[in-house]
């Protein structure tokens, strides 16, 4: 990935961070079909999108870590660690792991533009193999629920998933375009050493 | 839109608020640990017994404890009532008072300790990890920039919104979330060429962490 300057990274995964708390605790967020939802996943998803792997998985763990410790931050602006003890505390681990998968596919899979199907196909592929897994699995487990009756209550958020996808590639695209050296490309990564002088 | 950026903490001097973070981290992991092993009624009923209690302890105000974990307590509300329909109270009580305990003792640690107390536990938690690169000062230089990150952020949040609003697109998300990332995208930028100006997270370790 691109590693001109270390500081910048850090700036951008903190940046991801905070936006991401924010997207999560506007509330009243307008989809355009007059649902309000929290678009916590669509800045999770994003995060990946835009920075790649490596800093998507970093920034989506600052933001828990810092919901963690007592932010408000998470949906709604609730906060602490009894998030991670409940029993929905399996999408909140799946998070990281889903932008960090989004944005591998994003940055191995793009051309000389980002292109919108593509990043659609990684965020929607990533909800699905990592959210709607981990997510209702926990759920089961420490609800004490069948595994049918967990993953069947989880399906009630498909919906708002996919639309929460599609705005996300439609920003992310747009985000690359403004920003064409946001992800370096994987042939160019080793070659671009830092030349911090 | 205020938010409180002192998050759920409440400043106090009883015994819990004194007891070094570290110490109470380790006892939530314990006693989740306990009920995940130990299912039982009675487990439920003893650990939801101590949350209260410590709840009592730490002072903690009703409306701060119901305001952090709203949410997820209306989530345990519909778990009891299906449970108890599946397979009766005792079952419910079980599952959902376990649940419900360890995220109450979670809020009672939210309550009694600073988000600068834990910050610091963190980084000497970290320390350890120099070995494989970590670097506990960027770790707290991250924390403390997504800290001063979320205010800016709302207000760059609510100012596209204007923007999108004055231009009639208020029913069109994309009109003020693409402004808004690509402004926090430019704002992070500027924010990591000071700090590289400043000599701040030079470059001595692995540059994302």
């Amino acid at each position: 990935m691109n590693r001109r300057n270390p500081a910048v990274d850090l700036a951008l995964v903190a940046g991801f961070a905070a936006l991401i708390a924010t997207v999560a605790i506007l509330p009243d967020i307008k989809t355009g079909v007059g649902v309000p939802f929290s678009l916590q996943t669509f800045g999770v998803l994003l995060a990946g999108a835009c920075l790649g792997p490596v800093r998507g998985f970093l920034a989506v763990c600052l933001y828990l870590a810092g919901g963690a410790i007592g932010l408000p931050i998470f949906s709604g602006g609730a906060s602490g660690l009894g998030h991670f003890t409940g029993p929905t505390a399996g999408y909140l681990v799946a998070f990281p792991l889903a932008a960090a998968l989004c944005g591998l596919i994003v940055w191995r899979a793009r051309r000389r533009r980002t292109d919108f199907t593509l990043v659609f196909t990684a965020g929607l592929l990533s909800s699905f193999l990592f959210i709607h897994t981990l997510g209702p699995l926990n759920l089961a487990w420490r609800a004490d629920l069948g595994l049918k009756e967990a993953f069947l209550i989880d399906t009630q958020f498909f919906p708002g998933d996919i639309l929460k996808n599609l705005v996300m590639a439609l920003v992310a695209t747009s985000v690359h375009r403004a920003f064409p050296d946001l992800l370096a490309r994987p042939a160019v990564s080793e070659e671009r050493e830092t030349s911090a002088a | 839109m205020a938010v409180n950026l002192l998050g759920a903490y409440q400043p106090g001097t009883t015994l819990l608020h004194r007891m070094p973070a570290g110490w109470k981290l380790v006892a939530l992991a314990v006693l989740s640990l306990l009920t995940v092993v130990l299912r039982s009624a009675a487990t439920s009923g003893a650990v939801l017994a101590l949350a209260v209690l410590l709840l009592v302890v730490a002072r903690a105000r009703p409306a701060t404890v119901f305001g952090n974990v709203r949410g997820l307590l209306i989530v345990l509300a519909l778990l009891a009532a299906y449970q108890s329909w599946q397979r009766g109270p005792e079952h419910a009580f079980t599952v959902v008072g376990a649940l419900a305990a360890l995220v109450l003792l979670a809020t009672v640690l939210t309550i009694t300790t600073s988000v600068d107390e834990l910050l610091d536990t963190i980084t000497a938690a970290l320390q350890p990890f120099r070995r494989i690169g970590v670097d506990p000062e960027r770790v707290a230089l991250a924390f403390a920039l997504m800290i001063r990150g979320v205010p800016t952020t709302l207000e760059i949040a609510s100012e596209t919104r204007q923007a999108a609003l004055g231009r009639g697109l208020d029913r069109n998300p994309r009109a003020y979330l693409t402004p808004m990332v690509i402004r926090v995208v430019a704002h992070a930028r500027a924010t990591g060429e000071a700090l590289h100006a400043r000599g701040i997270s030079d470059d001595r370790s692995d540059p994302t962490d």
